[in-house]
């Protein structure tokens, strides 16, 4: 074995790209390995769409709003707003799961990397988004089979940058909720104090319009609910329309929420002090 | 660069939780390619300065460089030179063996070929060559702490800081893998920082650094340390040393 030494390499764009991919390399190959969080990352939806729609098809008539230009059964409404839940139960997965212990070990093996601390963490956010568009390409091939599909083929391929877009906001929150809030050290509180309001107050089941005559300070908590802007996105996007405000909406909300993140996983603002190293 | 000579050069560095005083102006340097014994008890403020030095957390004050680079403020070229063995285990046990050292070379910026040509010269030096494809969950302690060892050397690193890697290991697994560290740290000309509360681990020609309660207490090869306070060995030095500290303590 050699005793000289190469001098160290400069991590140039070549070597942040190289750790780009095998960040989002490990994530995947982790997600396909975990069968069980891959089964219920589908089944999840797929609940809602089998027994919830099939339910509720009678009972909530959806009238013309765009992006639809005739009536659509209540399973195709609710497609964009379950491929929203899919992002936002595994963006508030895997951006939890970082700080807790069971993650620290690889956390603390990330963070050793010579690159910036903001790349790595927005590639921590990358590879996630990268595992929650296959669980969402995988419930609209299912989807498929229920005659749910958008109204041309292009549809799959344009909603792709809104998915892109939605999933590092809901990711970007996650990782900004795990540095602010001690409280919710598992992932029970986070269904009940954010996951299940975020989807419930949003127009993910029930157009907004529909919404406000039955309670108007509810509409207006939607109109304030990112998830809102996330979901829309995704339902114009699918409809290779593009809906502005959602687009500036998400967009904003993105770059306020990893903003926000990265400061607080600043090393002299302490949060992993804090989690214990 | 000043401090260009030194591995490793961590000046008056303190860090408090809260109230709670961790590390209490720490200063001490490590020497290209010596072998350092980071000694102390449980709750001494190792595993503090092993997080302010791996750049998990900025300390209150003080500096820690790595060849020259600050920590704090040129993350990128001190990181680039530091290998790590960490406490806990960090091997994905999901993964195999190569795909653990796929992704820490990745996160080193390292290709493909570089990464392999040397994965397989460091397997074969922690006697693991055969398991590279075994899932990482089929390793015994031993062998997983060996391919984390290989890991912290993966892409030629200056200096290699490890906590505890000895913890919860059986007596042959804990020989081998000292003697491994040794053995690559000499051939691969590299400093290292051996954090432990185990004075058999410690061999007379090693610098050592006293570490109790947050203040370091001692400074110098073992043998100076142990002639210094009179003692029969580095055990003796070390209980007289904490025993002394404690005096003092109660006196003052």
């Amino acid at each position: 074995m050699s005793l000289a030494f190469d001098p160290p390499r400069r991590f140039g764009l070549a070597q942040l790209w190289i750790c780009l991919c095998g960040i989002v390399w490990r994530e995947s190959l982790r997600f396909l390995h975990q069968r069980e969080r891959f089964i219920s990352a589908l089944v999840r939806p797929l609940v809602w769409l089998f027994i919830f729609a099939a339910g509720f098809r009678q009972t909530l008539g959806v009238s013309i709003i765009p992006p639809y230009d005739t009536y659509v059964l209540y399973e195709v409404y609710i497609t964009p707003g379950l491929m929203a839940m899919i992002q936002l139960f595994n963006g508030m997965q895997s951006s939890l799961s970082m700080v807790y212990d069971r993650e620290m070990g690889s956390m603390r093996m990330l963070l050793v990397s010579p690159a910036p601390r903001w790349f790595l963490l927005t590639a921590k956010l990358i590879a996630g988004v990268a595992v929650s568009i296959l669980q969402v390409y995988a419930y609209l091939i299912i989807a498929h089979f229920w005659e749910i599909d958008p109204p041309s083929w292009w549809g799959y391929l344009t909603v792709l940058p809104a998915l892109m877009l939605s999933g590092l906001m809901m990711g970007a929150l996650g990782m900004l909720m795990s540095s602010l809030i001690k409280q919710l050290e598992n992932f029970a509180g986070v269904m009940n104090f954010v996951i299940f309001p975020m989807f419930f107050a949003s127009s993910a089941l029930y157009p907004l319009w529909r919404v406000q005559e039955g309670s108007p300070w509810l509409a207006l908590v939607c109109k304030l609910n990112p998830f809102t802007y996330a979901v829309e996105l995704i339902r114009f996007a699918f409809y290779q329309q593009i809906d502005p405000l959602s687009l500036g909406v998400v967009f904003g909300c993105t770059v306020v929420f990893l903003s926000a993140a990265i400061y607080a996983y600043d090393p002299a603002r302490g949060i992993l002090m804090r989690r214990g190293g | 660069m000043r401090d260009a000579v030194n591995a490793l050069t961590v000046e008056h560095v303190s860090h408090a939780y809260g109230a709670r005083l961790a590390l209490d102006d720490v200063s001490f340097t490590v020497a290209p390619g010596s072998f350092s014994v980071l000694l102390g008890l449980n709750g001494a403020g190792k595993s503090t300065l092993f997080s302010v030095v791996t750049h998990l957390y900025a300390p209150k004050s003080g500096v820690v460089r790595i060849f020259g680079h600050d920590v704090a403020r040129e993350s990128g070229p001190a990181l680039s030179r530091l290998g790590v063995v960490f406490q806990s285990r960090t091997l994905d046990p999901d993964l195999s063996v190569e795909q653990n050292l796929a992704y820490h070379g990745a996160l080193q910026g390292m290709t493909g070929r570089e990464r392999r040509e040397r994965q397989k010269i460091l397997l074969e030096r922690v006697g693991l060559a055969d398991r590279v494809r075994d899932k990482a969950r089929h390793l015994s302690g031993g062998q997983a702490r060996r391919i984390e060892i290989a890991r912290a050397l993966l892409h030629r690193p200056k200096l290699i800081l490890l906590d505890e890697p000895t913890a919860g290991l059986d007596i042959k697994a804990r020989a081998d893998v000292l003697a491994i560290v040794r053995d690559l740290a000499r051939d691969e000309g590299v400093g290292v920082l051996w954090t432990t509360h185990l004075v058999d681990e410690i061999r007379d020609e090693d610098h050592v650094v006293v570490l109790h309660k947050g203040k370091k207490l001692a400074d110098a090869p073992c043998g100076e340390i142990v002639a210094s306070v009179g003692a029969a060995g580095i055990g003796a030095a070390f209980t007289k040393l904490t025993g002394a500290r404690e005096q003092e303590e109660v006196d003052a």
